[in-house]
């Protein structure tokens, strides 16, 4: 597998501008002679088919929703962080860039960082171009706010809907486009392969999601943006829709996955309150700027809050990272709000919970100035749990929230599949180890509206092209595929439905390779999901037929392809025997139960080639080069 | 004139039609009471005040043209909306619930069509004089006779205090509406539009019901 | 809890529909209303029947997927609440809830309580947006923007595009969900260039849909689950007759550079 990074040469701050200079273009006249296969519209899907096809470019764009609007990036709440400066509080492209690296423990590409932080500046100014309401002061000027992980204010906010006002944004920047005929968008379409001609992605399978009808779509590159697999481990707090399968099905075409055990579990999510539960709901970071996670001292007690004197408390983030305190970044406030419960002195019921206390920020601003500021978190934490939290605590517990890890690419965001690009939470590149609050809008919204637009036209240039359609042989097979797949679904008439696969699959993972991973743990998990999906394809229940509207159909596909994924995710997690960002594993911690790295023998893109399923893939890897960075062990204290 | 078919053939622009219609309906409505309630100043002030009317000669005739006009076209673009509307849903809903609407909103083309039966009967009555032979056996000119005559009829008062009502139901929602409708909804002007239709409306209903009742109670001879 | 569901059944979009009575048993207080399908649905699935077809997807309110009228109201009875985020504590033991679709002309049901809501995209996309290109805009903080307009701006925006106000309005109109648009970036100063263009073009696109027109009722706003006023459809009244009042015929003639 070639896993030429194909960073550009010469110092850091500079390699981007040359590059970009560097790289060829493609004549106004000529754009329109490429077709652009754009799969999913969220952030950096709907941004990207929106530039390209303002560009010129011929793009198609496809999603599984009933609209673009729909996409997981639409529940994004707290902020997105660009290195503006605008509070004049020492904020730099440079600190940013080095904010991130250090968040993410040290497993990203310094060049692909540094290229984030310098266009984080222009993703500002295009949102407020095209009319995205963002947070003002009254001097009618940006507003900013501080996120974990940061000691500056960069985080641009629209109230607690950042990721709704800016897909939005991209939503209507691709309407024009539509309505200008250079995108043709594509709802309720699911792709279900990548169709690789001469070793080159060109093209796509979809199912009508309506008809169940099978089609093809020939391009000259395909673009994946089609999100993370947090769903794996079935509650997260990911929309139900949100599947491994677009990338899954390219990996089985050859593209690496890199560095899958890598996952985010965020720290202030509403405690599971039963079996019926199906997702978990994320109350944004930006609560932890004012209220402060405690847990009574004393183990097992079960008295209200407000019986709780302040004695009797443990402000553990406080206690244990002076310096950052609450605003800890997520990897870190996760597992300590763990090992609190684990140590039984969680709240709530099964003590899965741990406080979320905004009294003192009430007494000190005023109820309305909290209500102002977090109001709608507020009211939605009542909704679901029917308790008050202006009167009493919130109990909040971690869950699964984002994956780092995602399909390989070079610093030109493009797979070791020509024309295979993947985009936005799909691919590796920019998280390392641990994503940075309000960083996961930033990077969406660079590789769609700044980077691809730069990349892709080089690759056009420098690539000679055979023409294909979308009657020729290798997509023919690769319909054959495809309904056949349908077809096995329906035909396996056992008793269990997709549903209750998924819950066993999540609890699996969620318990072995979860926000604490052990040898043993891990070694567990990879004999019992080989057995789970052994038994989904013997028993599985899907009712209905093919040609028609079939939710049940839908999922199974997708939980087919979580049952193959798991056991990569666990296989990686298994290899990596040390401690890094998201990546927790118990053998590997310092006496104070902190992450230990092992940058002697760990610092590399862990990026897995598919061998078929069943069979153990194959491990290549990156080294990761740090010249402008000094490896550190991460300190937030 | 892509003003007018804009007006005319769009969505807003006929909600517009309407309120401005409607607005112009309403005044003429203000008006006619204010001139029914001189009544009570006795039959010669009455007279004399019908009298001044029709002595107004062409300029009668283009007020009653100009009235006729938004009155029609009132009728017609209700009409239109109304099929448009009930053409948007097709298949109504097993389990019909309102949520806060006015009964008076949900019954506007209905009141509305009513209004359109009484104009005719209203016209054919007093301004044709061909419903009651009573009315076309008095002598012209005397319009405070006229009025006395047809009210002592209770089933003809009655049915003219239930055009009242409907009347009054179609301008409460009508008069606080309009201004939404001509975009004049704003947080310092709703505590008095949303007012307005309700106490339009009952002025309304009051000042014309009056008479009748005052008729049948025997208080206007 | 026990409930019984009285549902709307329908194959497909070409196929005739009916309520059918579907018993739900043992349904958790605490879970929210889709959750209580779900569980449905596993028993209808258990006993070989095909599972109730439903739209959702963040299941946190936002992202604007899941629809379904409860007992003739959209998002069902709680106020500025998503039927995702409705829980089963608003319901009553024994009670009888009636789940029905979206219902307008211009929202055909694709499959049993899912509609297809591609009208509210085309309604987008005949002026929705501000004409910028991306590439290198003025610095984000060029041009002050009072806080008060944002805020209402942001007020508008917040719309899910869910169609709830379609749902709720007798005549099936979507002048909310428009007016939200068409509010808020006339509000902007990035959208004021195109607001005329914006607003007549989007009205007209309402009209060619199939959608009713509005009768001032504010059922639209009642059902709203992100609580938009209908103080934004006066905004966009006031827009449209500007722009009906000044807009030029086309000329003849003219083209070229």
């Amino acid at each position: 597998m070639n896993l030429d990074a194909k960073i550009p040469s010469g110092p850091l701050e500079e390699k981007w501008e040359k590059h970009k200079f560097d790289m060829k273009l493609i004549n106004p006249a000529n754009r329109r002679k490429y077709d652009v296969i754009v799969v999913g519209s969220g952030l950096a899907g709907a941004s990207a088919a929106a530039t390209l096809g303002g560009l010129g470019y011929n793009v198609s764009c496809f999603c599984f929703q009933d609209s673009p609007r729909r996409a997981h990036s639409i529940a994004a709440q707290g902020g997105i962080n660009a290195a503006k400066n605008y509070q004049g509080d020492g904020d730099s492209v440079h600190r940013l860039f080095y904010d991130t690296i250090k968040g993410g423990d040290f497993r990203a590409r310094e060049a692909n960082v540094h290229r984030l932080a310098e266009v984080s500046r222009n993703i500002i100014d295009q949102c407020v171009a095209q009319g995205v309401p963002f947070a003002r002061d009254y001097g009618g000027l940006l507003d900013n706010r501080s996120f974990g992980g940061a000691q500056v204010s960069r985080t641009f906010y629209a109230r607690g809907q950042t990721g709704q006002q800016l897909l939005l944004g991209a939503y209507s920047a691709l309407n024009r486009e539509i309505s200008r005929g250079t995108v043709k968008m594509y709802s309720r379409k699911e792709m279900l392969e990548v169709v690789l001609v001469d070793g080159k992605a060109r093209g796509i399978v979809v199912r009508d999601l309506v008809t169940g009808e099978i089609a093809s779509h020939a391009g000259h590159a395909v673009i994946l943006a089609t999100g993370g697999y947090g769903n794996v481990f079935y509650l997260s707090t990911n929309a139900k829709g949100c599947n491994v399968t677009a990338t899954w099905r390219a990996h089985k075409k050859g593209a690496g996955f890199a560095n899958p055990c890598y996952t985010q579990v965020h720290p202030t999510c509403i405690p599971v309150s039963g079996d019926y539960q199906s997702k978990l709901t994320l109350m944004s970071e930006s609560l932890r700027n004012d209220g402060r996670v405690w847990v009574p001292k004393k183990l097992g007690d079960t008295r209200p809050p407000d019986q709780i004197s302040e004695e009797e408390r443990d402000y553990y983030l406080e206690r244990k990272y002076p310096s950052f305190g609450n605003l800890a970044p997520r990897d870190i406030a996760s597992r300590s709000a763990k090992e609190a419960c684990d140590a039984g002195r969680g709240v709530g019921p099964g003590g899965l919970g741990v406080y979320l206390d905004f009294a003192d920020a009430i007494k000190r601003v005023g109820e309305d100035a909290i209500k102002k500021k977090y109001g709608n978190l507020f009211h939605m934490y009542k909704k679901i749990t029917a308790e008050n939290p202006y009167k009493s605590p919130m109990r909040i517990y971690p869950a699964v929230h984002y994956t780092m890890g995602g399909l390989w690419v070079d610093y030109n965001l493009m797979s070791n599949i020509p024309g295979l690009f993947v985009l936005g939470e799909a691919n590796f590149s920019d998280h390392g180890a641990n994503r940075l609050g309000a960083s996961a809008l930033m990077q969406g919204l660079a590789d769609g509206y700044f980077v691809i637009p730069y990349t892709l036209p080089n690759y056009f240039a420098n690539e000679k092209f055979e023409k294909v359609t979308n009657s020729d042989q290798a997509f023919k097979e690769a319909e054959g595929v495809v309904s056949e797949g349908s077809k096995k679904f329906l035909s396996i008439k056992g008793s269990r439905s997709v549903n209750s696969f998924h819950k066993e699959l999540g609890k699996i993972m969620w318990d072995k390779c979860g926000m604490a991973r052990t040898k043993a743990g891990l070694e567990e998990a990879l004999v019992k999901i080989p057995k789970l999906r052994d038994e989904f394809w013997q028993n599985l229940k899907v009712l209905g037929g093919n040609e028609s509207l079939n939710q049940s159909l839908e999922r199974a596909g997708r939980v087919a392809d979580f049952l193959e994924f798991g056991e990569l995710m666990c296989q990686d997690a298994l290899h990596r025997e040390e401690s890094c960002g998201g990546h927790f594993r118990t053998e590997h911690q310092t006496e104070d139960g902190e992450a230990k790295r092992d940058d002697g023998n760990f610092c590399y893109v862990g990026v897995w080639e598919n061998k078929g399923v069943g069979k153990k893939a194959e491990l290549h890897k990156e080294t990761l080069q740090f010249e402008n960075v000094k490896l550190a062990t991460r300190s937030y204290k | 004139m892509k003003l007018c078919h804009r007006l005319f053939q769009s969505s807003v622009g006929a909600k517009m039609l309407m309120a401005i219609t409607g607005l112009m309906l309403t005044g003429f409505v203000l008006v006619h009471m204010s001139g029914n309630l001189i009544l009570y100043a006795g039959p010669e002030k009455f007279n004399a005040y019908a009298h001044g009317i029709k002595s107004l000669g062409a300029l009668l005739w283009l007020m009653r043209g100009g009235l006729l006009a938004t009155f029609v076209l009132h009728v017609y673009l209700a009409i239109k909306l109304t099929i448009e509307n009930k053409a948007a849903r097709p298949v109504p809903y097993a389990y019909e619930a309102t949520i806060q609407a006015t009964a008076a909103s949900r019954f506007m083309i209905h009141t509305g069509l009513m209004m359109l039966v009484f104009v005719i009967y209203h016209l054919a009555h007093y301004t044709f004089k061909i419903v009651s032979p009573e009315i076309s056996a008095l002598a012209p000119g005397d319009a405070y006779a006229m009025v006395v005559t047809g009210f002592s009829s209770p089933a003809v008062s009655g049915f003219y205090i239930l055009a009242m009502a409907a009347l009054s139901a179609h301008l409460r929602h009508g008069v606080s509406s309009l201004f939404q409708s001509l975009g004049l909804y704003h947080g310092n002007l709703n505590p008095i539009t949303e007012k307005l239709g309700p106490i339009v409306a009952s002025i309304v209903f009051f000042g014309f019901s009056s008479i009748p009742l005052a008729v049948l109670m025997g208080a206007i001879k | 809890m026990d409930i019984t569901l009285h549902v709307w059944r329908q194959k497909n979009a070409k196929s005739q529909g009916k309520m059918e009575v579907i018993e739900g048993k043992n349904i958790s207080e605490d879970s929210s209303f889709l959750e209580m399908l779900d569980t449905v649905n596993e028993t209808l699935q258990e006993s070989g029947v095909e599972p109730i077809a439903f739209d959702h997807d963040c299941r946190e309110g936002i992202c604007g997927m899941c629809s379904l009228v409860i007992n003739g109201e959209p998002h069902g009875p709680e106020y500025g609440t998503t039927t995702c985020q409705l829980h089963m504590r608003s319901f009553k033991n024994g009670q009888h809830i009636f789940i029905e679709p979206w219902r307008a002309k211009a929202f055909p049901i694709l499959r049993d309580l899912i509609v297809d809501r591609g009208a509210f995209d085309r309604i987008q996309q005949a002026g929705g947006f501000v004409s910028v290109n991306v590439g290198s805009p003025q610095d984000a903080n060029c041009i002050p923007v009072p806080k008060q307009d944002a805020d209402k701006a942001f007020d508008a925006a917040v719309c899910i595009g869910c169609g709830a106000c379609v749902a709720a309005c007798k005549n099936a109109s979507p002048m909310l969900f428009v007016a939200a648009k068409v509010s808020q970036l006339s509000l902007l100063p990035q959208g004021k260039p195109e607001r005329e263009k914006r607003v007549l073009a989007m009205v007209d696109q309402m009209k060619a849909e199939g959608f009713g027109n509005c009768t001032n009722q504010y059922e639209c706003e009642a059902a709203c689950p992100k609580e938009i006023s209908v103080e934004h459809i006066a905004r966009m009244n006031r827009e449209y007759f500007r722009a009906a009042a000044l807009e030029e015929s086309p000329k003849e003639g003219h083209g070229g550079e």
